[in-house]
């Protein structure tokens, strides 16, 4: 029986997507390059979390490098990566600010008085916009901007030692060199 | 001891799997009758290990031993016993345990009803279902032993996902596998008529009870999903076209073509290799599905199972399933040729046009749901495909399928429209547009075009299913269960198209922060914040708002939404508080605390949304009634083919 092409078609286009999916699985989602990268980190000026009178944002940074996590106490990831943060914190190569996003203020306070405190300061985002205006998918993510105030990287999903050696130091200014 | 002998089952249950591939193809290759009753045995077995192995893990769930992993992540001590039970299959090697045991309820029901088949034809059903029963096993313990022990055990459970602790999504997956798996069967049976590139039609005969069958369950298990996201993700809609949801809607579009398209094979002995085909993808896409679900490839709210080693297994067991059977396909389909024409009115070319319709929307929402996909392997970028995208390219086929719906149940086969009946079917038509246009302008006030199209599509397709019931019933002709079950389905496919235009032109959502003693006015009906309480489930803690509903001074409604928080911890859980009416829904959710006894509320305002779940009901009840037509069931007279029903048309 002699093929014809028509009937093959099915089969073409069945292993063309296939090809697509090989592609797909070897990406590992904590990799995906932001739009962002390379742009102006978008500005905001949110109530700090501690004290809703006081706003924190991202002038407060500005001519130096610095760190913006993005966490909630419903995310689970969040807890998996805090000792790191904390670790990263006391390392002290970089300040780190916090984006607590969709949260209980009381619930953000309280967990941060049991785990510890890593940020330098937090804003408190109920609300979800200005983790909008970062291009936020899903918490927690991880954030370095630049001296210049551009975005020089992004983390998805849980921060590890790995990914921060292997992603994040090799960006970061100089150790003592942060003033200049 | 239970697990181990669970685990122990499931193995038995692989090599009775290979068993009864191999001997149900090799049997039905060497025309050996003892090799080809040694498959159907080892179906028998099959179905037995894999439900011991359900029973050891279910047992495992409702006795509380965490020291089993899986129960132990998907389970907790205070837990009601009713979604213990549920979480069974409340996470991945559950569901794959599920999926496995469907196909050998399935495989076990389609042995046991097809003894009028040919035997060789029979055996390598047998035998395809019983590769694809291969695969799933293999994938399980190989990668996803439900059975896997914790050293040491637990004290206490993790506890089910909160979303998942509800009746509807608690069956819901049961249905909605039953409905996937079920195409297997049609997948069989294309593959054995394939293999064995039968001529005729008579495979499509076979095929169209099971087909109908798990059409119905994919249908009832969708419209759960649907009901569920409504009242219990606290946004109020009924379909988000997430890609879990697409993952799910493109088998149930290709099983909609394939059972009209089987229709056609079987009467007429038209549209065969194109049939094939459908049976084919339906399955195909079911997989699909499960592999975009299980492996991460596109990140959705729904990827709770994000493990590339399980999506390369998947994704190999789907190359060599759907790539074999598309293979076979081009090999034997050419040989298919169908000779007979028919005109361009007759029932043949409507369900062309059905055809080629549903299958348009599929390609497209397909498309969607694999373009940022496609964008990301090519380095084009990270984009994703919203609703509004997905909402154009189903409305645009679906109101021509609409329209041609009501005339297509009307004409005859071979033949052009009989006059007498393009009379009646242009006065419902008439009558569609009118009622369509004062309904908007009366009740709702507004007559906005697409709005009046809905409209008068849903009145169309229900007016032109009940005239085939009255035109039958006053002809005194019988109204046998393929007629009856297909005037039901589509009157339900016009009622919820009734219940889609009415909620999508005329809800009213608002956000509003409202204090106790607030109220706040939407479509003619005050809602006001009356009080808020603490609340006490068996493993939650929460508050209630009453909100009490008014109209014109008339109380109507007291509604409670709550939000939950569960003691394992996680997101608050928002349970909306909905006061259900034949006109229409009201809907309060409760929001975040604003502090000083202020919190956010979402009101909505829904006409005539419950008609979109009765519909989806009419259009499943339909697909069962049908499947159960006695037609199908009288083996004896098997060649007794078309020749009557096109009699009594």
């Amino acid at each position: 029986m002699k093929l014809q092409l028509k009937f093959l078609l099915p089969a073409v286009a069945f292993a063309a997507l296939v090809g697509f999916f090989v592609v797909g699985l070897r990406q590992d989602p904590g990799e995906i390059r932001s739009p962002l990268i390379g742009k102006p980190a978008p500005a905001f000026s949110n109530e700090s979390l501690g004290d809703a009178g006081w706003r924190v944002g991202s002038a407060d940074f500005a001519g130096r490098a610095w760190l913006l996590n993005v966490w909630a106490t419903w995310c689970a990831g969040c807890r998996e990566e805090h000792e790191l943060l904390l670790a990263i914190a006391r390392e002290n190569r970089v300040p780190m600010m916090g984006l607590n996003w969709r949260d209980d203020r009381n619930l953000a306070l309280r967990w941060l008085e049991q785990l510890g405190n890593p940020y330098v300061s937090v804003a408190f985002d109920p609300d979800g916009r200005t983790a909008i205006d970062w291009g936020v998918y899903g918490a927690p993510e991880t954030f370095l901007i630049g001296a210049d105030g551009r975005v020089l990287q992004k983390r998805i999903g849980p921060l590890t030692r790995e990914a921060w050696e292997r992603d994040f130091v090799p960006l970061l200014p100089p150790p003592g060199g942060e003033d200049g | 001891m239970i697990p181990e002998l669970g685990h122990f089952a499931l193995i038995l249950a692989l090599l009775l799997a290979i068993a009864q591939s191999a001997f149900g193809l090799g049997g039905a290759a060497r025309r050996h009758a003892g090799w080809m009753a040694a498959g159907r045995s080892a179906v028998v077995g099959q179905f037995v290990f894999t439900a011991l192995a359900f029973a050891a893990l279910t047992y495992a769930f409702v006795q509380k031993d965490f020291s089993v992993l899986y129960v132990a992540t998907n389970s907790n001590s205070e837990l009601p016993t009713f979604y213990r039970v549920a979480a069974v299959w409340g996470g991945h090697e559950g569901s794959l345990l599920l999926w496995a045991l469907s196909l050998s309820g399935w495989s076990i029901a389609v042995t046991a009803l097809s003894g009028s088949l040919d035997a060789p034809f029979r055996s390598r059903v047998v035998g395809i279902l019983g590769l694809i029963s291969i695969g799933f096993l293999l994938f399980m313990i190989s990668t996803s032993n439900p059975f896997e022990r914790l050293v040491p055990a637990a004290v206490d459970g993790n506890d089910l996902n909160p979303l998942l602790q509800d009746f509807a999504l608690a069956v819901h997956p049961p249905l909605l596998y039953l409905g996937y798996v079920g195409f297997a069967v049609a997948f069989a049976f294309a593959c054995a008529t394939l293999i064995e590139g039968r001529l005729d039609a008579t495979w499509a005969r076979w095929t169209r009870p099971w087909t109908l069958a798990a059409w119905m369950f994919l249908t009832v298990g969708i419209a759960l999903g649907s009901w569920w996201a409504y009242y219990e993700l606290g946004w109020g809609g009924w379909w988000f076209w997430d890609p879990v949801e697409n993952a799910s809607f493109m088998p149930w579009l290709a099983g909609t073509a394939l059972i009209h398209s089987l229709a056609v094979t079987e009467k007429r002995g038209l549209f065969k290799s194109w049939t094939l085909l459908l049976a084919v993808s339906a399955f195909s896409l079911s997989l699909l599905g499960t592999f975009l679900v299980r492996s991460g490839v596109l990140i959705s709210v729904h990827a709770f199972a994000t493990d590339p080693a399980r999506g390369i297994f998947i994704l190999g067991f789907l190359s060599a399933v759907i790539g074999g059977a598309l293979l076979l396909y081009a090999w034997r389909a050419p040989a298919l040729k169908s000779a007979a024409g028919f005109e361009i009115t007759s029932r043949e070319s409507f369900l062309l046009f059905n055809n080629a319709l549903l299958v348009a929307a599929l390609g497209l929402i397909l498309l969607g749901t694999l373009y940022p996909l496609f964008m990301d392997a090519l380095e084009l970028g990270k984009i994703s495909v919203g609703p509004p995208y997905f909402e154009v390219v189903f409305i645009v086929p679906m109101l021509p399928l609409l329209a041609l719906l009501g005339v297509g149940m009307h004409a005859a086969w071979k033949r052009g429209l009989l006059k007498s009946k393009q009379r009646r079917l242009t006065a419902i038509a008439a009558a569609s547009v009118a009622s369509a246009i004062i309904v908007g302008a009366a009740v709702y006030g507004e007559v906005r075009p697409l709005t009046t199209i809905g409209f008068a599509l849903a009145l169309w397709v229900m007016g032109c299913s009940l005239l085939e019931v009255f035109q039958r019933l006053r002809g005194r002709q019988a109204l046998p269960g393929a007629v009856l079950g297909m005037v039901i389905a589509h009157f339900g496919i016009g009622l919820a198209t009734l219940g889609i235009t009415g909620v999508q032109s005329f809800k009213i959502e608002k956000d509003v922060a409202l204090g106790i003693g607030d109220a706040t006015t939407i479509a003619g009906y005050d809602f006001r914040f009356a009080a808020m309480r603490d609340v006490r489930g068996p493993n939650y803690v929460g508050v209630e708002a009453d909100v009490l509903v008014s109209r014109d001074g008339r109380a109507v409604a007291t509604l409670k939404p709550q939000k939950r928080l569960y003691n394992s911890g996680g997101n608050p859980m928002t349970e909306a508080g909905i006061e259900v009416g034949a006109a229409r829904d009201l809907f309060a959710a409760l929001g975040e605390d604003l502090g000083q006894g202020r919190w956010s509320l979402r009101i909505q305002y829904k006409p005539l949304i419950r008609y979109i779940w009765l519909g989806a009901l009419l259009i499943a009840l339909g697909g069962g009634i049908a499947a159960l037509d006695r037609r199908y069931r009288l083996r004896s007279e098997a060649r007794e083919p078309a020749a009557a029903a096109d009699a009594a048309r």
